[in-house]
């Protein structure tokens, strides 16, 4: 109940026209974002944030949130109408939803897609209100021991349960943690790996490579594939928008079954990618006629984008409560955050009652309006597409170098999102990740400091991280997430064994 | 009502064409940046080595994280080496074929050379160069389209930054003979 209260606490705040009116354009920007070939959410959100920065912080993570978004609705226009997946969670919404366009009904898909996305946000909006207060107010009881076992479980999981190879995400993440320490040195002000150079004094900005690796590294890449594009026209009316609304109910448990898997792997750094496959590989398992899906089957468009955009939003939950991103946009936000003086954490939901709950009103409110709005502008966004690439992609390539200079005035930041660019292209092409490459970044300085006072306040210890249930729980537990492939091989191994001496 | 029937086409005149002969192959590459990584594991390992990696009274030394960070670092790429030199799918797997190498470079020496500019004209006439000269000689955009977008481009980007959010950019000598 206090959290409803604060929550309207949160709308007052917002509801300025100033603050409206940033929603508005943080949307619109973020549909745009979405749209255009070569850019997307994160990369968006780290190009805008200069934008941010003569902003409280209150307006400005609104409108960065919007930004985000805006993102997530624009991916699925480019996706139906085009059959190019502008973000890989938009990769199933393809499946049957460029079939629907084929078939005359787009209007229908995009409706569809834009309705689920909206639902799935909704749940996950109303998980972070009630669950990330609770989980902020326990956290206030973690020292550092226990904050350097949920980093643990969090780098962890990203190697145990991601898709790509073991190795390459222990790459992606150990080189993120590394380039996090460079500069000085915060406990003994001892210059660590700058090699003499006065540049690398303030360390690797994690916004600069950010906007390299997926902005000007997207750019290489689709630069590199054929440009032409063919796809469909569309429009929305009030009577579609309606027809499909009337049905919804039909599609309950689908809709209930992919908001809860997205929210879990939200929560957990499982991401939106494979809740949006999970989503839609469950929907047709357990539909009576399996194979109608990919052939145009509106379900098959429900149950990825309420799953990606729970996955999305729910994402946001860990940041806010323990200062811990579930995804790599989220890991931008909190660099926001971090850029205006605010400690993501459970401190937080102290300190900062009015940011907070501005946020969370935001989420709501910028469903509601990001729903109107792309209903109402699908053909204004879809004609974006006719602008040539040869025209997007300078213009892309300066807002990036505009975003890198602007973080620390520094045009060494300019040449390091270039580099950057050039190892986004390449890791991307040989299976590296980089989602954890950019959490590692994010999180590596407060990962070293948490481990540095757990060590300092145990003697050097390392049984500090089981020193009581809680802390032994989480660490445990990441071991156990680490070597889960391992033991899951050795599940299925026992279980094989075991089935012939029963037969 | 939907409107399906009407198409959006966008062309691309400048297409790689399919059977394009591959300039190395994923694993060549694979190898490549596996040793590169191993390098710099050795290089930042040293590094923190020299910075302390030990433990002294007041808790471990500076190096000490990062210290065995470049070790897990050095590891993996090892690893990754080893299994790239294994992999038969890498060996066949396509990195870059030479019409998409081309196109690369079309947008990567712009972008170089738009890093080098800013340095030394400011930020907004390089972008102008930029987008007018990308649209022209790689887009085969008109002049006329190419100047105009890039000059309302430019324009609305020292607007929104300059004007009115007060973000300083790199500034070059045109913006110092305009007083700014």
């Amino acid at each position: 109940m206090e959290a409803i209260g604060l929550l309207m606490h949160g709308f007052a705040v917002l509801l300025t026209w100033k603050t409206l009116l940033l929603m508005m354009t943080g949307l619109v920007l973020g549909i745009f974002v979405g749209v255009l070939p070569g850019l997307g959410g994160p990369n968006g959100v780290a190009i805008l944030l200069p934008l941010t920065f003569t902003m409280d912080p209150t307006s400005a993570i609104v409108m960065l949130s919007c930004i985000y978004w805006g993102a997530l609705f624009g991916g699925a226009i480019t996706s139906i109408l085009f059959n190019i997946p502008g973000e890989a969670w938009s990769v199933a919404t393809t499946f049957d939803g460029y079939p629907m366009a084929q078939q005359g009904r787009a209007a229908e898909a995009l409706t569809a897609a834009f309705t689920s996305s909206f639902i799935g946000s909704l749940v996950a909006v109303m998980l972070i209100t009630f669950l990330a207060p609770m989980i902020s107010s326990f956290a206030l009881k973690f020292g550092p021991p226990e904050f350097f076992a949920v980093y643990l479980l969090t780098f962890c999981s990203f190697v145990g349960l991601g898709r790509e190879a073991k190795h390459k995400t222990v790459i992606s993440m150990s080189l993120g943690l590394l380039l996090a320490g460079i500069g000085m040195d915060t406990v003994s002000g001892q210059l660590r790996m700058t090699f003499g150079s006065a540049e690398l004094l303030r360390g690797v900005n994690f916004l600069v490579a950010v906007i390299g690796l997926f902005g000007i590294s997207e750019i290489l890449l689709t630069m590199e594939e054929r440009l032409a594009l063919r796809g469909h026209a569309a429009g929305i009316s009030l009577r579609v928008v309606l027809s499909v609304w009337k049905d919804l109910p039909k599609y309950w448990v689908t809709l209930f079954r992919s908001s809860f898997i997205g929210c879990w792997l939200g929560i957990t750094p499982g991401g939106a990618i494979a809740a949006s496959f999970m989503g839609y590989n469950l929907a047709k398992r357990f539909s009576k006629d399996q194979d109608s899906f990919g052939k145009g089957r509106i379900e098959g468009v429900f149950a990825p984008e309420t799953a990606a955009h729970a996955s999305g939003t729910a994402a946001l939950l860990p940041m806010l409560a323990l200062g811990i991103p579930g995804s790599g946009t989220a890991a931008i936000l909190l660099g926001g955050l971090m850029v205006w003086g605010l400690n993501p954490g459970p401190l937080l939901f102290v300190e900062h009652k009015d940011f907070v709950w501005g946020l969370i009103a935001s989420m709501y409110l910028g469903n509601v309006v990001g729903l109107v709005l792309v209903l109402t502008t699908v053909p204004i966004f879809a004609s974006i597409l006719r602008v040539p690439f040869a025209a997007v992609a300078p213009m892309i390539v300066v807002s990036c170098a505009i975003g890198a200079f602007a973080i620390q005035n520094a045009m060494f930041d300019i040449w390091l999102m270039l580099g950057f660019g050039v190892v986004g292209y390449v890791f991307k092409k040989i299976g590296i990740p980089l989602a954890p490459f950019t959490l590692a970044l994010v999180l590596g300085n407060r990962a070293e400091d948490a481990f540095r006072l757990s060590m300092i306040g145990s003697g050097g210890d390392l049984k500090v991280f089981w020193s009581n249930g809680l802390v032994g729980s989480i660490t445990t537990l990441a071991i156990v997430l680490l070597f889960w492939p391992v033991i899951d091989r050795a599940f299925s191994g026992v279980s094989r064994m075991l089935r012939p001496a029963k037969a | 009502m939907s409107n399906t029937d009407i198409e959006i086409v966008v062309e691309d005149p400048t297409a790689p064409e399919a059977n394009s002969p591959q300039v190395v192959s994923v694993r060549v590459v694979d190898v490549v940046v596996s040793l590169l990584l191993l390098a710099l594991a050795i290089t930042l390992g040293l590094d923190n080595w020299r910075a302390g990696a030990g433990w002294e009274s007041t808790g471990p030394q500076p190096g000490y994280f990062p210290f065995y960070l470049s070790i897990i670092l050095g590891g993996a790429s090892l690893y990754g080496l080893v299994a790239a030199f294994l992999s038969r799918t890498e060996a066949t797997e396509t990195f870059v074929t030479r019409a998409q190498l081309r196109r690369v470079m079309a947008v990567f020496v712009p972008t170089v050379l738009f890093c080098l500019a800013t340095q030394y004209l400011g930020l907004y006439v390089a972008s102008f160069l930029l987008i007018s000269g990308f649209m022209r000689l790689v887009g085969k955009i008109a002049l006329w389209k190419s100047l105009l977008t890039a000059f309302i481009f430019t324009a609305a980007m020292f607007v929104t930054f300059d004007v009115a959010f007060d973000v300083i950019m790199p500034k070059g000598p045109l913006e110092a003979a305009l007083g700014r």
